[in-house]
């Protein structure tokens, strides 16, 4: 019985933290699968957004800047708000030039955010991070608390993915992969392409910085190395290739199957194998993932749910 | 005076010869192959844990292993580019990005899974630094990484101005349909391109390791500053990726110098975003860079 709540537990942590994943994915979706960016530095914006979220939300502590104690809501609302506007500087900047510039730009802020986080102890508690941070629902006995907080996730991750269906059939997604597939044409047609990919980039870095956020409150705590950024960032690709690049549903799915993958390999091996040899397979986990992911993009580029193109609404009447 | 050429100039200009390698390879692979390569600072950590290895293995100085660990690079650089980005030379550019980006993460562990992830040192003890002109501070290592970086810049100059596949490798950065047009045999100097940059990128590797030591994420840290120096000195330049290269060091060293009052002008924590605020100027104002190179 004991074993099966355990089991029970670790799903329901699977969901919240597969959730957080899914709406990263969403976020990298909207840049890198609708028009094409390649934003290197996700760790950075999500980052960013947990810290926003745990200083506006947490109780006055003399180690950090702080003590506003706003409702999480409001925490959330503004790591948005930060995200998005450190994604518009970034996109002023280089989006004009091709998504090589972009992502390198991308991973130096990702940097330059973490030397900020670390350096700034003031604001920060720098290396420590700040603990103590409010989790929603967490006056509710077990298991009910832990329930109530992936209820949370799961609910804004299906909101997002019912907004951003919308915004993919309405005509400004269709601008988008009209400027990813061919930008000549699409500015021929009177877009504004620059003005599109800002839209997009910013939509994207906020849904981040909302992950980030929920990540705080999950966890009740935030460090500058909450996540080893780079291979943070290269599981929220890994899971949207492998998913479906430009599908809401492939970026989801492809989320809540490499979590539960990462996880999964993660806790089998830390309990089978012997400590040196556990922490050796851990390089061996993202050794392998990179593979998969080489081998997905040379053989089934389109992922598991390959982007559905649009039919023009005419046919759909003739065909329907 | 002497404080600031013994402790921000030359350590400067030791910096900036080691992101100079770095950079002529990703400024070459970016100009011919016309993609950012993300693993170029992970070929670096890979050339500096073969010189250690073969330190092991034989007892030799670092200098007299270098010109091996840099072939062994080179050689490890042409089967990644064989298996892993030749599939995708007809295909857009952001594939070989992403494929770059899985590549570094790959290098990456591979290397912490076979090394460990414990720092090791090329180049044990502590030397005393020579004193020139009754001032003048420099170690011996020291003196080593900037003649090596000199011989190596002297010797791609060469290979450029004086060979023909450096003059083929010049003619393709400038225009891929143009050199094609003439002959030019494209995949032989893909080949060479990756063989140049990643030998060099290993030798700034080992160099780095020589004035430091040897570490997983060694390589990760030049990333950001050997793109600032590819695209100051403007991609698919390599005199341009030398300049670059200094000029990004010795702003990074000189940063920390105490020029207005007694405290430094910039927190040392943060000696790696000048390298940033450099490129994101350049981006704005001239994306070309100072010697006029490639704008995707």
């Amino acid at each position: 019985m004991d074993q099966a709540y355990g089991i029970f537990l670790y799903i329901i942590s699977l969901l919240t933290m597969g959730g957080i994943y899914a709406i990263l994915a969403l976020g990298l979706n909207i840049q890198f699968g609708f028009t094409g960016l390649f934003n290197a530095g996700i760790a950075g914006f999500f980052v960013v957004g947990a810290y926003v979220s745990a200083i506006l939300t947490t109780a006055p502590s003399a180690r950090h800047l702080g003590g506003y104690e706003l409702p999480v809501v409001v925490g959330l609302v503004a790591a948005m708000v930060v995200s998005g506007a450190i994604g518009w500087i970034v996109g002023r900047v280089c989006i004009r030039l091709r998504a090589d510039y972009l992502a390198i730009a991308t991973i130096g802020i990702a940097e330059i955010l973490r030397l900020i986080l670390k350096n700034e102890t003031w604001a920060t508690n720098g290396a420590r991070g700040v603990s103590m941070v409010p989790k929603p629902f967490e006056t509710l006995p077990e298991p009910w608390n832990q329930l109530g907080l992936m209820a949370l996730v799961l609910s804004i991750v299906a909101v997002l993915y019912f907004l951003l269906e919308r915004a993919r059939t309405a005509p400004w997604g269709r601008v988008m992969s009209a400027i990813r597939e061919n930008e000549p044409a699409a500015r021929a047609a009177g877009k504004n392409v620059e003005a599109f990919r800002i839209q997009a980039f910013v939509t994207g870095c906020a849904v981040m910085g909302l992950a980030g956020g929920l990540t705080a409150h999950y966890l009740k705590f935030i460090d500058p190395n909450a996540a080893e950024p780079v291979t943070a960032t290269f599981l929220v690709f890994v899971m949207l290739i492998i998913g479906g690049s430009g599908n809401n549903k492939g970026a989801i799915l492809g989320a809540m199957l490499i979590w539960t993958v990462w996880s999964a390999t993660e806790l089998v091996t830390s309990r089978i194998l012997p400590d040196d040899w556990a922490i050796r397979s851990a390089y061996m986990r993202v050794f392998l993932i990179g593979l998969v992911l080489q081998i997905v993009l040379q053989r089934f580029p389109g992922g598991i749910l390959p982007e559905r193109r649009l039919r023009v609404a005419k046919d759909k009447k003739r065909y329907n | 005076m002497m404080d600031f050429i013994n402790f921000h100039l030359m350590p400067g200009i030791i910096l900036g010869s080691i992101y100079a390698l770095g950079g002529i390879g990703i400024s070459m692979t970016f100009g011919i192959l016309r993609f950012a390569n993300f693993a170029h600072g992970e070929t670096m950590t890979l050339g500096a844990y073969f010189a250690f290895t073969l330190i092991q293995l034989t007892g030799w100085h670092p200098i007299a292993v270098l010109p091996f660990a840099m072939i062994l690079t080179a050689v490890v650089a042409l089967g990644i580019d064989r298996v892993f980005y030749k599939p995708f030379r007809a295909r857009p550019a952001i594939m070989l990005v992403i494929a770059s980006f899985g590549m570094m993460l790959m290098i990456r562990s591979a290397i912490q899974f076979s090394w460990g992830v414990q720092l090791k040192s090329l180049m044990p003890g502590i030397q005393r630094p020579y004193i020139l002109f009754d001032a003048l501070r420099i170690s011996p290592k020291h003196m080593l990484i900037i003649g090596s970086a000199l011989v190596l810049m002297l010797a791609v100059h060469v290979l450029l101005s004086r060979t023909k596949i450096g003059k083929a490798m010049r003619a393709m950065a400038d225009s891929p349909e143009l050199a094609r047009l003439t002959g030019i045999d494209t995949e032989m100097v893909i080949r060479a391109t990756w063989v140049v940059g990643a030998s060099l990128a290993a030798a700034a590797g080992v160099l780095l390791a020589i004035d430091t030591h040897v570490e997983t994420m060694m390589g990760f840290k030049l990333l950001l500053p050997v793109f600032a120096a590819a695209i100051l000195g403007g991609i698919g330049r390599p005199y341009g990726a030398m300049a670059g290269g200094l000029i990004i060091g010795i702003a990074e060293e000189l940063s920390s110098y105490a020029w207005i009052g007694n405290e430094p002008l910039l927190a040392p924590g943060y000696k790696a975003g000048v390298a940033f605020a450099i490129m994101v100027a350049m981006l704005i104002w001239r994306p070309s860079g100072l010697f006029r190179g490639k704008v995707f």
